[in-house]
């Protein structure tokens, strides 16, 4: 089992991203099939970014196992005041800077659930969001 | 089609990388880093004229080798390092995004859909 956790700095676009990198290279170093690697890795950025546009600050904790990797990103933020929505592909909250760096198009979380096999909101408004994500190494399309 | 036919078709310079990831296939032109992010396809040109750190981590994690900033744009100090690292080539054209996608579409890049 490999275990590893990053923190992620809301507001900071310069930096978003360096955990999914990280955790793109550790993938690479186990050998996983690279279209996996790059379902996982899109996911996992597409959530990082979530949180540098939403959210104050946040964690990311990898697991994988030799049949699945679980991911938890975790963050204390405004949180998602209506899931089901904030799940519809063009649904965004996203500020005018977000969109500037290419993002905001409310494409994140609908991707993600594309990418992933598994894929959990819980979410409280005011407090912050956790999302939890899990792809099984086994099953290659 | 060739990294040398594009550069010659757009007038283009490569901002930095080798010439190593030589061929492209298709052509996906997008300032939307989250709609590049939907892409399940390779060796694919993204063509585009948002220019910042990520779009060099959207390339990153897309698995895509080269882009090519349109409109003139530059990369700053931070997208070429971050390139460098990743190993991802920047090609630069001063043409307008329709002017570039029309020429490599009638030169024969292909669209991923």
């Amino acid at each position: 089992m490999v275990k590893l956790k990053y923190d992620i700095e809301g507001g900071n676009f310069n930096r978003a991203g360096n955990a999914s990198s990280q955790v793109k290279r550790v993938l690479k170093q186990l050998n996983i099939d690279q279209r996996l690697i790059k379902k996982i890795v899109v996911a996992l950025y597409e959530a990082e970014v979530n949180i540098v546009a939403h959210a104050y600050e946040g964690t990311m904790e990898i697991n994988i196992s030799p049949e699945k990797i679980d991911m938890i990103l975790q963050d204390k933020g405004p949180g998602i005041s209506n899931v089901e929505q904030a799940m519809q592909e063009g649904f965004s909250t996203a500020s005018q800077k977000v969109r500037e760096m290419g993002f905001g198009a409310g494409m994140g979380l609908p991707n993600i659930k594309k990418n992933t096999d598994l894929m959990e909101i819980e979410t409280s408004v005011g407090v912050g969001t956790t999302l939890r994500m899990t792809k099984y190494l086994n099953n290659v399309e | 089609m060739t990294l040398t036919s594009i550069i010659e078709l757009l007038e283009a310079k490569v901002v930095t990388g080798n010439m190593c990831h030589e061929e492209v296939e298709t052509g996906f032109c997008s300032d939307l880093m989250s709609d590049v992010l939907t892409l399940d396809t390779d060796k694919m040109l993204l063509i585009t004229g948002t220019a910042n750190i990520q779009t060099i981590r959207t390339a990153e994690m897309a698995d895509v080798k080269i882009i090519l900033l349109v409109r003139k744009k530059e990369a700053s100090p931070e997208m070429i390092k971050l390139a460098e690292e990743t190993n991802i080539t920047i090609l630069q054209t001063a043409f307008s995004s329709f002017r570039t996608c029309g020429i490599l579409y009638s030169f024969g890049l292909k669209p991923v859909y």
